[in-house]
């Protein structure tokens, strides 16, 4: 929510890409400072109090981000063509931005990807998450590890958000749903998973789009949230998790 | 065993005296506010006991008092004359259903309130029991998330269905006849009346709960939050006490739903969102987590100034930063048994060990 | 008369063997003792015995019934009763409540009658609160009454979860290292107070390290090793088991 309304705010001033990229940059140094403030001195926080801490987070960037911007409803302009145009592509037609979602989307999950595995940086990150006692005696700083993780999360979560406002614009309030469908994404591919992410995300969009069929679109919205909790009593690990891994990780 | 329910009376003495208070000032109009206030610190002084006593959060709970008040409110609004069949008709000779006038002048058939109020507490009894079992069964964030998640979706229930009225909700609510002649309805003429009924409520529900926490049950219930695998190697049916606080927690929201819709007169989908279920648990959360007076206290203060609008716009976000905070620095709450120790330590320079709430 | 069965119970985890096809009985009114060296798998019996675990096979049979399906709580309504090696009194909570705890088995007010305080309760909870007065005077731990249970001496809190635990007026007591943590004096404290115990008609079966605890006051002992039984005899006997000397000392050959 942010990265898009800052965006739409900033491209009053600034080309485009200039406007997506320091939107991008705002947000991650708010990602940063909210580590810096609220989480980094907790000692030994239980993952309770972290989620209801972030949950109010939410709820005070949301009311902050109303008394800025107001209840108006933002977007960005079409990266490329408009609202009405469309590409062919074998008989169906796509809208142009939803080709730049897909592909910026792509282009995401691959950085993450490269990354985590094959930069130090990513798998000193990889190995706080898994132990963070053992990392910090490997040398590895796991105080600015998590600020990065924020950063990085904030950074994602702005660029998605730039990505996807022409489409469905951006309002104060836009965040939380998406947070919610973020999580049972998160949680339905298996906790530290991105490509199994991505799956669980297309997975879910899918079963969420289909469901005007069987139920009055407005629940769609709740759909999401079913799916969340079909998952979370039956197999908490998520689809292409495993048990192991996720009790291993400290959850 | 008697000073047990000293509190009890010196705070219906603060009731009293706060009634005669605003009399006294000519302000009685202050009296609808502290109506509602009384309705919502029920639902708070449930959700204390499921937070504090059994040590489950809860973060969907406005979602049964959605689930009380809409059933209610639907029952005593639905015109049962347009189909009129047999069951209707027979419902009728039973006296299950009532008829009325309605602001329009025409006639209206609905269910008696006490049949909608039955209703609509066996209908918050089931999905409490339905969805109490397996989230129950979760652990820590997961239990959150999983209870979130449940009240976002009665949120997006009753938002979206048009004869729960969508995203106007449901009005034109009748009052709610109680033995004696009196009403509860959000009627200019019966605040004082209203007034006592609700704190009466109130005081009665508090009462059954420092009963339950005295007794073996809640003896067994601070076992379970204590030490959860030694309480059941004891003999304690830990999922089933869990479970049953769970429901119980949710019927005094759904029974404060019930009677809130009725003084209200109507409801809306905001009762069932996110933003109350946040409202709810900070105000549990800076009371003390498991302590019962400390939220009903925090609760009268709180919900009032923030029925009189003294947060303006900010609302939300007050109690929003009251749950970060108690968090950050307080998470056992903060009117707790404690509290002078923990000043002290977090003052000191030795690293405090944190427990897990 | 034999109290606890155990026959043939195998239980492992992932790639280790934890328990493996182990048999022992318990009779009724002896005080047994369950040792071997670290690791031999012993808190994992415990916790097969006690239903905090399920066996992969094997049955348990006590008092006649077959509980090796059975949750803790089940079988804490039957009379079986388990201390923690790591002490787990409840926090927040007084030795005087702490105790009272045990007796949840033996009386039946529930949420309704407790919220109502309907009258039965209250002969009830007095009959509790005596009957927890008079285990806390057995243990000589009736001072402590009013103090909170976890901020007591370690020796001391070991002696509140045994009350605790006896307060369930168990037929079996299950005591996990109760001598952990305790000096030579209280040690000894602790084999009077077990050996009262089994006076008392509770049968007790206990895994311990000290073995002079185990020699002085146990009539028949166990021993494991990598959750294997490779000895069951009286005290004096396993002193002398070359098998139990190999296992804890090494060969000769080393």
């Amino acid at each position: 929510m942010l990265g898009g309304m800052t965006a739409v705010t900033l491209n009053q001033f600034v080309p485009m890409p200039l406007a997506i990229l320091l939107a991008v940059i705002v947000t991650m140094i708010v990602g940063a400072v909210i580590e810096i403030v609220f989480i980094r001195w907790l000692y030994k926080p239980s993952v309770l109090r972290m989620v209801i801490i972030t949950i109010g987070i939410s709820i005070l960037i949301r009311e902050i981000a109303l008394h800025i911007w107001g209840e108006s409803v933002k977007a960005l302009p079409y990266f490329t063509g408009s609202s009405i145009s469309s590409i062919n592509l074998g008989g169906v037609y796509v809208s142009s931005q939803v080709l730049w979602v897909v592909g910026i989307g792509a282009l995401a999950v691959a950085a993450l990807t490269v990354f985590f595995n094959l930069t130090m940086l990513g798998r000193q990150m990889r190995a706080c998450a898994a132990n963070r006692d053992a990392a910090r005696l490997c040398g590895i700083d796991t105080g600015n590890m998590v600020t990065l993780s924020f950063m990085l999360s904030a950074a994602i979560g702005a660029i998605g958000g730039c990505v996807v406002c022409p489409i469905t614009y951006v309002q104060f309030d836009s965040g939380t749903p998406l947070a919610i469908k973020g999580f049972t994404v998160a949680i339905l591919g298996g906790l530290g998973n991105s490509t199994a992410a991505v799956g669980a995300g297309m997975i879910l969009g899918i079963l969420e789009s289909f469901s005007i069929w069987v139920l009055p679109t407005a629940y769609k919205e709740a759909i999401s949230i079913a799916i969340l909790l079909a998952i979370l009593f039956v197999k908490p690990s998520g689809i292409f998790g495993s048990a192991e891994a996720a009790r291993l990780k400290e959850f | 065993m008697a000073r047990r329910y000293l509190p009890v009376a010196a705070f219906a003495g603060l009731i009293v005296a706060i009634q005669l208070g605003t009399l006294s000032i000519g302000a009685e109009y202050h009296l609808t506010q502290l109506t509602m206030t009384a309705y919502y610190s029920l639902v708070v002084v449930g959700l204390c006991m499921l937070i504090g006593y059994a040590g489950q959060i809860s973060l969907g709970h406005a979602g049964f008092f959605a689930i009380g008040g809409y059933v209610t409110a639907f029952l005593t609004t639905w015109d049962l004359k347009t189909n009129h069949g047999a069951v209707v008709s027979l419902l009728e000779r039973s006296g299950a259903l009532v008829s009325r006038h309605d602001v329009y002048g025409g006639n209206l058939l609905t269910v008696h309130p006490w049949l909608a109020c039955a209703a609509a507490i066996l209908l918050t009894v089931a999905v409490a029991f339905l969805v109490g079992g397996p989230v129950l069964k979760l652990k820590g964030h997961y239990l959150a998330m999983a209870t979130l998640g449940i009240g976002i979706i009665v949120y997006r229930i009753v938002l979206g269905t048009d004869f729960l009225g969508a995203s106007d909700g449901i009005s034109e609510v009748p009052g709610f006849p109680l033995p004696g002649g009196l009403l509860i309805s959000g009627d200019a003429s019966s605040r004082i009346s209203n007034y006592y009924l609700a704190w009466g409520l109130v005081i009665l529900g508090m009462a059954l709960l420092l009963n339950l926490i005295q007794s073996r049950v809640g003896r067994a219930l601070s076992a379970v939050h204590g030490a959860e695998d030694a309480a059941g190697a004891m003999g304690i049916p830990t999922s089933r006490y869990k479970l049953n606080v769970f429901v119980l927690s949710a019927v005094f929201a759904g029974l404060a739903g019930v009677f809130l819709t009725h003084y209200n007169g109507g409801i809306g989908p905001s009762e069932a969102g996110v933003m109350k279920s946040v409202r709810y648990v900070a105000i549990v959360a800076i009371g003390g987590m498991a302590n019962l007076w400390g939220s009903l206290s925090m609760s009268l203060v709180l919900n009032y100034l923030s029925l009189r609008g003294y947060f303006g716009t900010y609302d939300d976000t007050v109690f929003g930063a009251i749950l970060i905070l108690i968090m950050l620095f307080a998470p056992d709450g903060l009117l707790r048994r404690h509290l002078v120790s923990d000043l002290k330590r977090m003052v000191s320079r030795n690293p405090v060990e944190e427990d897990a709430p | 008369m034999t109290l606890l069965s155990v026959r043939g119970v195998s239980k492992r985890f992932g790639g280790l063997q934890a328990v493996n096809d182990l048999s022992f009985d318990v009779a009724a009114g002896a005080i047994k003792a369950l040792i071997g060296p670290n690791g031999a798998g012993k808190t994992t019996i415990f916790n097969l015995i006690s239903g905090f675990l399920p066996p992969d096979s094997g049955e348990i049979v006590f008092g006649g019934e077959g509980i090796h399906a059975m949750s803790s709580c089940e079988v804490a309504t039957r009379g079986m009763v388990r201390t923690f090696q790591h002490i787990r009194l409840f926090p927040k909570m007084t030795v005087l409540e702490n105790i009272m705890v045990g007796r949840h088995v033996h009386s039946r007010a529930g949420f309704l009658a407790g919220m109502l305080n309907l009258p039965f309760t209250w002969k009830e909870e007095r009959r509790i609160r005596e009957k927890s007065r008079e285990i806390m005077e057995l243990l000589g731990i009736v001072d402590h009454a009013g103090t909170e249970a976890i901020s007591l001496a370690y020796g001391q809190q070991r002696v509140v979860e045994i009350g605790r635990a006896l307060a369930c007026e168990p037929k079996l007591l299950l005591l996990d290292e109760p001598a952990a943590g305790l000096n030579m004096r209280e040690t000894n404290g602790m084999g009077e107070l077990i050996s009262r115990i089994r006076d008392l008609g509770v049968t007790v079966l206990l895994v311990e390290h000290d073995m002079s605890l185990v020699m002085k006051i146990s009539d028949e002992v166990v021993v494991v090793s990598y959750g294997e039984k490779i000895a069951e005899d009286r005290p004096l006997a396993i002193q002398k088991n070359r098998e139990v000397i190999r296992v804890y000392l090494g060969d000769d050959e080393c």
